[in-house]
C-alpha cells in the first residue's frame, strides 16, 4: 500500500486542510504551551507572579528550568488522590451516562421523524440556559430543605431530610445531569443510520428482539457509544463547576484544585503543571484509542487489497 | 362472505405447500395487499411480479412475519403460520440488499441462524461450510462483507437463508443489486442451486424475465391483487388483460369490436387497421363489444409485397428499425397513425431484401397468434 506523505498532498488539498490546523494551532496548542512554559518555571511576585525560563543577561542565554510544580506533584499524596478521585468520578459519571443513555437514543432513534424531532430538541432545550444556572437549580433541589427532600417528607418516605447536598452523591447527579445529552447525541447519530433490515435479517434467522439487540445493533452503535464516553469522560474528568457548586469540602476534583492553586494561592507553575499532567492523563488512552482504530482500518484495508 | 368454500379449489391440490387465503393489508387508509389467494406447491419457485407499490414486497413481508395481516391466513405445510413472530417460522429470507451482518465474517455470518437454535458448535461449522461449498464461498469464510463483490455478498446471503434448511425460501429482488451482464447467468446458478437443495421458494421481482427465467409459475400483481396466475408460457401466450400482456413481454393492441363472433373465430373490426383482425378462438364476449386484440412482435411479418388474405394485415412505413444482434426490431407507422412493433429473425433478413427506413411495407400476422383481451 503507497503510504500518504506531507509531500504528495497538492495545494488545493493543503488549503482545505489549512484552516482546522491553523485553528487548532493557534487556540489549542498554542495556549498549551504557554501552559507548558509556566509549568516550568519558578514562583515569583510580581506580573507575571512566575519567573521567566529564557533569560538574556551579559550575552548570555540562561535557560532555567524548575520541576518544583512537578516534583510537589508527584510527592504530595493529595495530588495523585486527586486525579485518581477525578478519573473515577468521571468514570462513574461515563457509565451512568451510558445506562441512561442508551436507552434514550435509542428510543428517540426509533421514534417516527415527528416525535424524533421533538424528543431532540427536549435533549437540546437544557443548553438554552446557561450551565451555572442549571447548577444552581440543582443545589434548590437538593438542599436539605430543597425541593425533593420536602417532597419526600411531604410524602412521608422520610423523616429527616437526605443528606445529599456537598457530597459526592451530589456532584454525580449534576455530572450526570450535564453531560447526558454529550453522550445521548452521537449515539442518537450513530443509532438512527442502523439498518433496520439488519434487525429483521436476525428475527429471520431466529434471533428473539433481546438477542438481535445484543448481537447487532449494540456491536454496531459502539462507535456511537464510545464517541458520547469521550465527550462525557474528557470533560467531566476537568470539571470545576458541578464540583464546586454541589461538592462537600472533601469532594476531590481536578478541576477544583487547579483553581485553588491558580485563585487562591497564585501559584501559577504549581497550577500549569497540575494541568499538563491531567492534558497527558486524558492524551495518553484518547492517542491509544486513536492508535488503535487507524491499526484496524489499516489491516482491513490491506485484507481488501490482498 | 364465506371465503373458505372460495379457497376450496387449492385444497384438492395434493402438493400444495404454502396456502395464502384472503390475505389483507391495510396501512391507514391505502390498501396495500387487498383479498389475495393463493397456493403454491412444494419444491416450486413462485414467483410474485409486479411494478413497484404493487404490494408484492408487502405480501413477502407478510410470508416472513415483518408485517401482520390486517385479515386472511397464512398456511405453510398445514400449519397456521399467520400470527407466528419472524424468529419462530421455518422460512427464512434473502434480502434484496442481502443485509449481511457488516461487523460479522461471512463464516459467523451464516453460523448465525444455527447458532439462534442452539446447534452443538461442531454441527454449526460442518453446516457452515456445507452451505458455504453448495455456493461456492467457502474460501471466503474468514473476510467480511464489504470484502466480497455484489455477487459473492448475493451468494453469501444465499448461504446463510438456506443453512436452517427452511421449509419456504424467500427471494426479495434477488438481481436487483447485481450488474446487468451477471445477471442472467446468475439467475440460472441460483435456480440449479435451489432445485438441488430442493427447497420452496417465493420470489418477488418487477423484472419479468427474471420472473419468466427463474419460475416455475408466477402471479402477477397490480394494486394489491393477482391478475393472473400460472406458468411463464400460460401467461405469456394466453394473457387475460390489457395489462398483463402488457406487462409480460412487449405486444401490440388493437383495439376493435366484434364483427362476428363464430364459435371457432371471431372477426373484429378496429380504427387502426384498414382489413378486419381475425382470431381463431372463440370468446365469451357479447357482438359489438369493444375489446383489445394482441399481437407480440415476434409474430408480426414485416413484408414488401402486399399479403393475400383479407384479414390480419395493415400497411404502413417503417418508422425506426433497431438490429439486436440475433433480430431486428421494427417499428412501422400504419396509415391510422398507430405505431406497430415487429421483431425480425435475423435468418429472415438475411435472406430477403430488408426493408429499410422509411420503406413502405406490410406487417402480418397469422390468426392463431392473436389473442383476444376482454378488458
Amino acid at each position: 500500500m503507497k503510504k500518504i506523505s506531507w509531500h504528495d498532498l497538492p495545494l488545493r488539498r493543503w488549503l482545505t486542510l489549512a484552516p482546522p490546523f491553523a485553528w487548532l494551532a493557534l487556540f489549542l496548542l498554542l495556549p498549551f504551551l504557554l501552559v507548558l512554559k509556566i509549568s516550568f518555571a519558578d514562583l515569583k511576585f510580581g506580573v507575571p507572579p512566575y519567573t521567566p525560563l529564557a533569560e538574556l543577561k551579559d550575552e548570555m542565554l540562561t535557560l532555567t528550568l524548575s520541576l518544583r510544580g512537578y516534583a510537589l506533584l508527584f510527592s504530595d499524596s493529595l495530588y495523585i488522590s486527586t486525579y485518581l478521585s477525578s478519573v473515577k468520578m468521571a468514570a462513574v459519571t461515563t457509565l451512568c451516562c451510558a445506562l441512561i443513555g442508551y436507552p434514550m437514543a435509542y428510543y428517540i432513534a426509533r421514534s417516527s421523524p415527528s416525535v424524533r424531532n421533538l424528543l431532540l430538541l427536549g435533549v437540546i432545550l437544557p443548553f438554552w440556559t446557561s450551565l451555572l444556572l442549571r447548577v444552581y437549580a440543582w443545589v434548590g433541589i437538593l438542599r436539605n430543605d430543597g425541593l425533593l427532600n420536602n417532597f419526600l417528607m411531604w410524602l412521608g418516605v422520610i423523616d429527616a431530610p437526605l443528606e445529599i447536598y456537598r457530597t459526592d452523591l451530589a456532584v454525580y447527579i449534576g455530572l450526570i445531569y450535564a453531560y447526558l445529552p454529550f453522550f445521548i447525541l452521537p449515539l442518537y447519530a450513530n443509532l438512527v443510520k442502523l439498518d433496520v433490515r439488519l434487525l429483521e435479517a436476525a428475527y429471520d434467522l431466529g434471533a428473539r428482539p433481546w438477542k438481535a439487540f445484543l448481537t447487532i445493533t449494540l456491536p454496531l452503535s459502539m462507535p456511537g457509544v464510545i464517541a458520547g464516553a469521550m465527550l462525557v469522560f474528557i470533560p467531566s474528568v476537568g470539571e470545576y463547576v458541578i464540583p464546586e457548586m454541589l461538592g462537600g469540602a472533601d469532594t476531590l476534583m481536578m478541576g477544583r484544585v487547579m483553581w485553588t492553586e491558580f485563585f487562591n494561592n497564585a501559584d501559577w507553575p504549581m497550577a500549569a503543571a497540575v494541568t499538563c499532567v491531567m492534558v497527558l492523563l486524558l492524551l495518553v488512552p484518547l492517542v491509544v484509542f486513536q492508535y488503535n482504530q487507524v491499526k484496524q482500518l489499516e489491516v482491513q484495508k490491506r485484507r481488501r487489497n490482498g | 362472505m364465506d371465503n373458505r368454500s372460495a379457497a376450496s379449489p387449492w385444497s384438492g391440490d395434493a402438493d400444495e405447500f404454502v396456502r395464502i387465503e384472503d390475505i389483507v393489508k391495510i396501512y391507514g387508509d391505502t390498501v396495500a395487499v387487498q383479498s389475495v389467494s393463493l397456493s403454491v406447491r412444494r419444491h416450486e419457485i413462485f414467483a410474485l411480479l409486479g411494478s413497484s407499490g404493487c404490494g408484492k414486497s408487502t405480501l413477502l413481508r407478510m410470508l416472513a412475519g415483518f408485517e401482520e395481516a390486517t385479515s386472511g391466513r397464512i398456511y405453510l405445510d398445514n400449519e397456521d403460520i399467520t400470527s407466528l413472530p419472524p424468529y419462530r417460522r421455518p422460512v427464512n429470507m434473502m434480502f434484496q440488499s442481502y443485509a449481511l451482518f457488516p461487523h460479522m465474517t461471512v463464516e459467523a455470518n451464516v453460523a448465525f441462524g444455527l447458532r439462534q437454535e442452539g446447534v452443538p458448535r461442531n454441527e454449526i461449522h460442518e453446516r457452515v461450510f456445507e452451505a458455504l461449498d453448495l455456493v461456492q464461498m467457502a474460501g471466503y469464510a474468514r473476510r467480511k462483507p464489504h470484502q466480497l463483490s455484489g455477487g459473492q455478498q448475493q451468494r453469501v446471503a444465499l448461504a446463510r437463508s438456506l443453512v436452517k434448511r427452511p421449509k419456504l425460501l424467500l427471494l426479495d429482488e434477488p438481481m436487483s443489486a447485481l450488474d446487468k451482464q451477471i445477471r442472467q447467468r446468475t439467475q440460472i446458478e441460483l435456480v440449479k442451486i435451489l432445485e438441488q437443495v430442493g427447497v420452496t421458494c417465493i420470489m418477488v421481482t418487477h423484472d419479468q424475465e427474471e420472473a419468466m427465467t427463474m419460475a416455475d409459475r408466477l402471479a402477477v400483481m397490480t394494486e394489491g391483487q393477482i391478475i393472473q396466475c400460472g406458468t411463464p408460457q400460460e401467461v405469456y401466450t394466453f394473457p387475460n388483460s390489457r395489462f398483463v400482456a402488457g406487462f409480460i413481454g412487449s405486444t401490440n393492441l388493437f383495439t376493435g369490436t366484434i364483427v362476428v363472433d363464430e364459435a371457432d373465430h371471431v372477426l373484429i373490426e378496429s380504427a387502426d387497421l384498414t382489413r378486419p383482425l381475425y382470431v381463431n378462438h372463440g370468446i365469451s364476449e357479447p357482438l359489438g363489444m369493444e375489446v383489445h386484440v394482441s399481437v407480440r412482435p415476434e409474430h408480426i411479418r414485416v413484408l414488401r409485397e402486399q399479403p393475400e388474405s383479407e384479414s390480419n394485415w395493415g400497411h404502413g412505413m417503417v418508422s425506426h428499425v433497431a438490429w439486436m444482434g440475433s433480430y431486428a426490431r421494427y417499428q412501422v407507422r400504419l396509415d391510422a397513425g398507430m405505431v406497430v412493433e415487429a421483431a425480425v429473425p435475423g435468418q429472415v433478413l438475411a435472406q430477403a431484401e430488408a426493408p429499410g427506413l422509411d420503406d413502405e411495407v406490410y406487417v402480418a400476422w397469422s390468426s392463431d397468434s392473436a389473442t383476444v383481451l376482454p378488458s
